[in-house]
């Protein structure tokens, strides 16, 4: 295990440091002190895992592919920034842009969101980005979305304060939205329709669920207790009728 | 409800030529022929690609305008009123393909270069050599040199270059609006000219990896294909901002062209649309993008240039000083008349400047701030021919982009039908009966050819001009003079009128 002090350390040493000791063989990382370095765990390949103590710059896990990254505390913008494989759990909010153009791995976080977070995830077969919000969302949530699995859930959310910001699922035309609670028509893009849960729903959200409370102890029956709202794309095609060929 | 629309075309076929071989019907990716008891035409589905012209044995078929008379007007043009038509019936915004096809003022077409007499004697490339090669990067502001037990050691780093053989490179055109078998092409001859082609916002396809030391990888707003894998398999990568066919606006890949392959690379479902948002939702002002660049530099270990393509728009100059200083290697500037698979037809001809004007703005711009070393400025947007290159270098281009002039020597007659991915030469399709046609070998070897062409042509300009390297004729606007030519043209151009 490799601990590393971050204090006053510039951003571009920090991620070298890590990066050489993983090219070396190292496998598990503590940054200690981290305070707004950015790009930590970017365009790494090797399946390493990393906490995070303190707030980490933005851009965490910008085109990773592969790492853990745990951080406890909050978080700033840009997370998993196109992403392709790995897992960032935050212990804490985090910022605006989150998972933008994501394509695999998962994000968790346990508090609030702010604005564009999951703008077009997309997937694969099997290659399914997740990102789960615990929190309130700003505007924007799931905008552009082509694939993947975004989840809020408005943990701890206070009294009359919105689950989501407007133009939640814009231009929607893949994918999947869960919320838990109530979703008001006029907060929604024009592209996406609300859904009661299904069976073949619960055998993907339950165990993503239990997944996310047990990285931050949380009790999944009480979160279930609220019912959950699926939006999905009312078509694969929303632009199909824009233009005279 | 039956279309108004009279037909653009007529297919005019010589029945006395025609020995019915039905090579045209087989050719034509328009449906426009049929056989009944001789061949047919439907002309309203004629494009005007002159596929079945081309390879008709007998020279049977020759394609017309549809000789219909619309009475006379310059304003409005039988086609703002076919136009009108066609929005009537449908309600829908207008789409076409490839670049600006109005009459807006050339300024290539007004500047003219210089020759060498008498004085400073003209140099005969045939008789001595010519240097084109051409090294894209960020240059240092000095070079330190110290003494090292003797010996003269550079002290100044300087960032990761590539080399180019002759100052041009194929433009970006995305797998998705163009074939597999286009993309392999390009890659073939990008190797063999030891120049780049650029993979658009579409993707890598793996059986391109071999020639990914001469690929631009693309980070366009949808992050298609964008992986470590992709970036790492690459010459340079590059930020895809704008391009100058549609300024500010995402790009739009009907879900016709996407098949099962493009969905693989592309990472979206097959048969969706493959929207690219209009801005980067994560840049949103000149520090996100500077975010963004250093984010890739991290990405691929600071080992390769970073480059950002902008669209050619009033505040260009402000643009590209705001890029260079984030930390960019490149600026790829794209004019109005560049090309595209598809867009808005009122965005595509009324939105952007010339890209004459673009790089004359820029070049000195960066000069007069003393950075233009900190970039290299490649221009794209309608260049047809080595004068427009010898114009464009003279104005200040490190290199070229040429995607237009690409795609016509693959076969394209410039039909703007390839948002309908029925081009009959296979190179804007994923039909895969049409995408065989497209034979990877021998297209490249069109792409050679055509590099070579210019690059001849280009060392004869350099002879004329007396300098026996490209890098005595980049920026070097006193080579240039302008043809009727206003004073603010020549003011911002930066040349001086013929005679002077």
């Amino acid at each position: 295990m490799l601990r590393i002090d971050a204090r006053g350390i510039y951003y571009r040493d920090l991620n070298r440091m890590v990066k050489e000791a993983a090219a070396a063989g190292e496998r598990d990382f503590v940054l200690d002190n981290v305070n707004g370095q950015r790009y930590i765990g970017t365009g790494i390949d090797e399946a390493l895992n990393i906490e995070v103590n303190g707030v980490p710059g933005n851009d965490l896990a910008a085109f990773m592919n592969g790492p853990r990254i745990r951080v406890m505390a909050n978080a700033q913008d840009g997370i998993g920034n196109t992403m392709n494989a790995g897992s960032i759990v935050v212990h804490g909010m985090a910022g605006d842009v989150l998972g933008y153009a994501m394509r695999g791995g998962k994000i968790f976080i346990r508090g609030d969101v702010g604005y564009r977070v999951g703008i077009h995830m997309k997937e694969y077969r099997k290659q399914v980005p997740v990102l789960i919000a615990g929190g309130c969302a700003d505007d924007f949530f799931g905008e552009y979305m082509a694939g993947g699995i975004l989840v809020l859930l408005g943990l701890d959310r206070p009294e009359g304060k919105p689950l989501s910001g407007d133009y939640l699922g814009t231009g929607m035309h893949g994918g999947v939205i869960y919320v838990r609670g109530e979703v008001d028509p006029y907060r929604t893009g024009r592209e996406v329709a609300a859904f009661s849960l299904d069976d073949a729903d619960e055998k993907v959200l339950w165990p993503l669920l239990k997944e996310y409370c047990e990285s931050f102890g949380l009790d999944p029956a009480e979160i279930q207790k609220v019912p959950f709202v699926k939006l999905k794309a009312v078509s694969s095609r929303p632009y199909g009728r824009l233009y005279c060929y | 409800m039956s279309s108004w629309l009279p037909a653009e075309f007529h297919v005019r076929i010589d029945h006395e030529r025609c020995r019915r071989c039905k090579r045209c019907i087989m050719n034509c990716g328009f449906g426009t022929l049929s056989f009944a008891d001789r061949v047919v035409a439907d002309d309203r589905k004629c494009a005007a690609c002159h596929r079945c012209a081309t390879f008709c044995p007998e020279g049977a078929i020759t394609i017309e305008k549809n000789p219909l008379a619309f009475k006379h007007n310059e304003h409005w043009l039988p086609e703002y009123r076919t136009n009108i038509i066609k929005q009537a019936e449908t309600g829908g915004m207008l789409l076409t393909g490839m670049g600006n096809d109005k009459a807006y003022f050339s300024y290539f077409d007004h500047m003219v270069l210089d020759a060498c007499q008498v004085t400073n004697p003209s140099i005969d490339p045939l008789r001595e050599p010519m240097e084109l090669r051409t090294y894209l990067g960020s240059k240092p502001e000095k070079l330190e040199f110290a003494m090292e037990d003797g010996r003269l050691v550079q002290k100044t780093p300087i960032g990761p270059q590539i080399q180019l053989d002759v100052p041009m490179i194929f433009s970006a055109m995305s797998y998705g609006s163009i074939s597999l078998n286009a993309h392999r092409a390009l890659a073939r001859a990008a190797k063999e000219c030891n120049i780049l082609m650029n993979t658009g916002e579409g993707g890598l396809h793996k059986d391109l990896y071999p020639y990914s030391d001469r690929v631009i990888v693309q980070c366009a707003s949808g992050r298609f294909g964008v992986d470590s894998e992709y970036l790492n398999h690459s010459a340079l990568v590059e930020i895809k901002i704008g391009q100058g066919a549609k300024p500010g606006i995402g790009g739009h890949l009907p879900g016709e062209k996407v098949d099962q392959e493009v969905s693989e690379t592309r990472m979206i479902p097959a048969g969706t649309d493959a929207l690219s948002p209009a801005p980067h939702h994560d840049i949103y002002s000149i520090e996100d993008l500077g975010q963004l660049i250093h984010a890739l530099k991290e990405a691929t270990n600071w080992t390769k240039p970073v480059s950002v393509k902008i669209a050619a728009v009033h505040n260009v100059a402000a643009i590209a000083s705001g890029i260079a200083r984030a930390g960019a290697d490149i600026i790829y500037l794209d004019g109005f008349r560049g090309g595209t698979g598809a867009a808005p037809t009122m965005i595509r001809d009324h939105i952007g400047i010339p890209i004459e004007m673009a790089l004359a703005a820029v070049d000195d711009r960066l000069r007069a701030e003393g950075i233009r070393n900190r970039v290299s400025v490649i221009c794209a947007g309608g260049i047809r021919h080595s004068g427009d290159v010898a114009k464009a270098i003279a104005l200040g281009a490190d290199a070229v982009g040429i995607g237009t002039a690409t795609l016509l020597a693959m076969g394209c007659r410039l039909c703007q039908k390839c948002y309908t991915g029925n081009c009959s030469w296979g190179i804007a399709t994923q039909r895969p009966e049409l995408v065989r046609r497209l034979d990877p070998d021998a297209t490249a070897q069109r792409l050679v050819n055509l590099i070579r062409a210019w690059s001849l042509e280009l060392k004869e300009i350099l002879g004329a001009l007396g300098v026996n390297a490209v890098e005595s004729l980049r920026g070097s606007r006193e080579r240039l003079r302008g043809i009727g030519l206003s004073e603010v043209d020549l003011n911002i151009l930066g040349i001086k009128p013929a005679g002077r």
